[in-house]
């Protein structure tokens, strides 16, 4: 039993449906921790790409240099790191939390990328442009540059969101009860680990083909020019 | 921390992960080419059982893969080496993404190539080899590589399958000793400086495959 659901193996079928509102428990902790760890990858991304551009190259080289670490180190070390090393820091946060910002870190490295690409693809003209006008360079991202990155960089985040949503089994290491710590922990009580994976798996492929189709009509969705960020 | 003690067991689980890494490459990649060329040859079965395939594979969590495998492929009889399971997983995974990088490739070669080789009177499996790969392969290289430093990095997951790699590795050593700091800062290091050494082996394939090395010219060329 767990979250007061009582599971019945007695067929692969009713096993399925005993166990699938505790799966469904574990799929609301999937998808919040996707979206903590997305909108922190998002926000911490775009702070990278701008430090990469710095003109101090103190700034750029560091952040050059964390990045890479960041993107060629495996994510399931880098969650044992934060969720072991942070306490001796005084810093101790609840496992859900440490696995959203490890979620973040990781992909804030794939995302600065993305922003840079975006960035970069703007044409010199409207730069140029910028300063004729005489805007400031905060001006300039603001109101030129980022408006007409967007459009360019929502396929590759879309791509990366769905990949994290891929990734969040990892928490379970790290104690975070998600689908498939659940669906884990039901196999080792009932010692049927068959039905509950299968289940998980098939929950992830619903997932992303969802995902997948959404962001498509979300690409067309997009105007071309670019959009007012104000 | 007694690292006269601790350096040569990290060493051996690096090893580990290395042995782990390249073999699921190497199966990885011939799963892509395969399923790849497939999804572009196939006719309707065939391409739709490819499809089938690289969806499965990545559509699903690599994680749950393991898992499954690892459980469910002793109760229909097969029972592996855990090792065995990973690399198999691991390959199976890559190959999925693998095999959507050859699909893209492949039709991201020109059609007037095509349709010279027609003219030509080549026949399909000509064309394939001698027209369309030989284009495509310089294409897929750069997408290949980060294949496999993605590779690299998804194989630590395998040491929750009790696979003793760099990652179990490390967290024995951290059962011992509780000294986390050090311990997985030497690991990731150590994963970085394997990702550094996999890119540069991934610069000098590409350099060959750039110059043709992969499928020699003919005379005519």
């Amino acid at each position: 039993m767990m979250y007061g659901y009582e599971w019945d193996t007695t067929t692969w079928l009713t096993y399925t449906i005993s166990i699938l509102p505790i799966i469904l428990i574990g799929l609301t902790v999937t998808l919040k921790a996707a979206a903590a760890g997305f909108a922190i990858a998002l926000v911490l991304g775009l702070v990278f790409a701008l430090l990469r551009r710095s003109r101090l190259k103190v700034i750029s080289w560091t952040t050059a240099v964390v990045v890479e670490f960041l993107r060629d180190t495996p994510l399931l070390v880098q969650l044992f790191f934060l969720y072991y090393v942070l306490p001796n820091f005084g810093i101790v946060l609840p496992a859900f939390l440490t696995g959203a910002i490890a979620l973040g870190l990781q992909y804030a490295a794939y995302t600065s990328e993305v922003y840079r690409g975006g960035i970069e693809a703007v044409h010199r003209g409207q730069w140029e442009a910028a300063t004729a006008l005489n805007l400031t360079r905060m001006q300039t991202y603001r109101d030129i540059i980022i408006p007409q990155a967007v459009p360019r960089i929502v396929p590759a985040m879309g791509n990366y969101m769905v990949a994290m949503i891929k990734e969040t089994p990892v928490l379970s290491v790290i104690t975070v009860l998600e689908m498939m710590g659940l669906a884990n922990m039901i196999g080792e009580r009932t010692f049927e680990y068959l039905v509950p994976l299968t289940l998980v798996g098939l929950i992830f492929l619903l997932l992303t083909l969802i995902c997948s189709a959404g962001l498509h009509r979300l690409q067309k969705a997009l105007p071309k020019a670019g959009i007012p960020m104000r | 921390m007694d690292w006269g003690a601790y350096l040569p067991m990290i060493l051996k689980g690096a090893g580990v992960t290395m042995t782990i890494t390249l073999a699921s490459i190497v199966v990885g990649t011939l799963l892509a080419f395969f399923f790849g060329i497939l999804r572009v040859e196939g006719g309707p079965v065939l391409s739709t059982i490819a499809l089938c395939y690289t969806e499965l594979f990545r559509g699903t969590s690599l994680l749950v893969q393991l898992f499954w495998f690892y459980y469910a492929l002793p109760l229909v009889g097969l029972s592996f080496e855990p090792i065995t399971t990973g690399i198999l997983v691991l390959a199976a995974h890559a190959g999925g993404y693998g095999a959507e990088i050859v699909r893209g490739a492949l039709s991201s070669v020109s059609t007037q190539q095509l349709e010279a080789a027609r003219a030509l009177n080549f026949n399909r499996f000509q064309t394939l080899f001698r027209i369309s790969l030989p284009q495509a392969i310089v294409e897929m290289m750069p997408a290949f590589g980060n294949l496999a430093i993605e590779t690299l990095k998804l194989s630590s997951l395998v040491s929750l399958i009790s696979i003793a790699d760099l990652t179990f590795t490390a967290q024995s050593i951290r059962n011992l000793t509780l000294d986390s700091a050090s311990i997985y800062s030497v690991t990731l290091i150590c994963y970085f400086a394997m990702s550094l050494v996999l890119m540069i082996a991934i610069r000098i394939i590409e350099h060959f495959v750039r110059r043709g090395d992969v499928f020699p010219r003919s005379a005519h060329s």
